[in-house]
């Protein structure tokens, strides 16, 4: 069976995997980091979403044996050791931008990749377009944009803090 | 998805040993090969990927054309200045594949050597005229495209990159199912000097120029030149997305939309 090391969260890990084994399954199975979720397993809905060398991919269309030698962001590598949760969780929360959550973890790592790609800011019509990868069935998608465009000030230095949401 | 093994060759000339087999097929993004072979429509015995080897990767000018290496990544054409100065069109079809996450890893020559109906990339190919490397040989986009899923490229043949021409003016539209994002009827359009060529994807078995229209377009480049050519429903695609007449009727309308376009 292939072997692959990689790095998840900052730590090396190797894996005896078959060749068909997905990444989000490496991830979940072997790895048991189930925050990756697989939704629809058709790399439409975007809840598989993780970060391959800081870039923004569908984990449930990429072969375990394809990340070898890769440095993996998973949503359990967002926050800090001490809890404190990365400007895009915190921003999240504060709009209260889930309901059932089953698409949050690829929306935060979709996110995070937007508005680092983005560092001029982004509109509205901008994010949503940047967001046409990831489903979310309950939401209506508006708290989510205003997450993010909150999260971005944060993560370009514009604001120290998250702005709170309109009471 | 059944097993299979697994190679990644450094060099071209490996990677054609190893597709000797015939049961063994090439993957680079994966992003059309693996949705296939999660519904077992494909049992390869390995995969060989391509995306170690360097040499199939980057962009550059070569006289009047645009060569692309075939592991080049969507999102790398959609961003390329080179691509946004010289073809336009090219960079704003790679632009609006599928979505973010998709053009971070599906690359030209997996799109264009798997000649899925509902791809984007042949349209361009055809439309543009371009010329198909491959690891033997070159072919012209006119001969590249044989069928539903079915190229020229022999088994073991590698598509190591395209070159496109660089056009007076091109222009591309799509209608696209809002779930998958896959085209249901494209039109791309290019004018080199008084050669008009039309390419319409999505919406037949295969990508095909439209003649009726390039005359039209040759005589008149202009939105209302085609806005009166009906395409025939004969040999469109039928599925729970839309019937072959609708993808009819929207191949005029993104035709109209991609003459615009390209101004």
């Amino acid at each position: 069976m292939p072997q692959v090391t990689l790095t998840v969260n900052g730590q090396t890990h190797t894996a005896e995997v078959e060749g068909r084994t997905l990444l989000v399954e490496l991830l979940r199975e072997k790895l048991r980091l189930t925050g990756t979720h697989v939704g629809c397993d058709t790399s439409q809905c975007g809840a598989c979403v993780v970060h391959i060398n800081g870039e923004s991919v569908k984990s449930c269309t990429t072969l375990a044996v394809m990340a070898d030698g890769a440095n993996v962001t998973t949503i359990e590598g967002l926050a800090k050791p001490d809890g404190t949760l990365h400007p895009m969780q915190e921003a999240f929360r504060e709009y209260h931008a889930l309901q059932c959550g089953f698409c949050t973890p690829g929306m935060v790592m979709s996110a995070i990749d937007l508005v680092q790609k983005n560092p001029q800011g982004l509109t509205e019509q901008e994010i949503r377009e940047g967001l046409e990868g990831n489903l979310c069935r309950c939401t209506g998608y508006h708290n989510i944009v205003k997450a993010i465009a909150a999260a971005a000030d944060v993560m370009h230095g514009k604001r120290s803090e998250i702005a709170r949401a309109a009471e | 998805m059944y097993d299979f093994a697994y190679h990644k060759p450094a060099t071209v000339a490996d990677a054609v040993k190893l597709l000797a087999d015939p049961d063994a097929k090439a993957i680079s993004g994966g992003h059309t090969l693996l949705p296939a072979l999660k519904h077992r429509l494909n049992k390869p015995s390995a995969l060989v990927d391509l995306s170690g080897i360097a040499e199939l990767k980057g962009i550059r000018r070569a006289g009047n054309a645009i060569v692309i290496g075939a592991l080049t990544r969507h999102v790398e054409v959609a961003t390329s200045a080179e691509v946004k100065a010289a073809i336009p069109a090219l960079a704003y079809l790679a632009s609006h594949i599928g979505d973010v996450q998709v053009r971070n890893r599906g690359t030209l020559g997996g799109s264009v050597s798997n000649n899925d109906p509902a791809a984007d990339y042949p349209a361009a190919v055809l439309g543009l005229g371009a010329t198909i490397h491959t690891s033997s040989r070159k072919i012209a986009a006119d001969d590249f495209f044989l069928g539903m899923f079915t190229t020229a490229l022999e088994p073991n043949e590698i598509l190591t990159a395209i070159e496109f021409p660089i056009v007076d003016k091109a222009g591309y539209a799509k209608m696209k199912n809002p779930a998958s994002r896959y085209v249901m009827a494209g039109v791309f359009v290019s004018k080199s000097g008084g050669n008009v060529r039309v390419a319409v994807n999505g919406a037949g078995p295969c990508v095909f120029r439209q003649a009726e229209m390039e005359k039209a377009l040759a005589a008149n480049w202009s939105p209302e030149a085609v806005a009166g050519i009906k395409q025939a429903a004969g040999d469109l695609n039928t599925d729970i997305h839309g019937s072959a007449e609708y993808r009819a009727h929207l191949v005029t309308v993104m035709a109209k939309r991609a003459v615009a376009a390209a101004g």
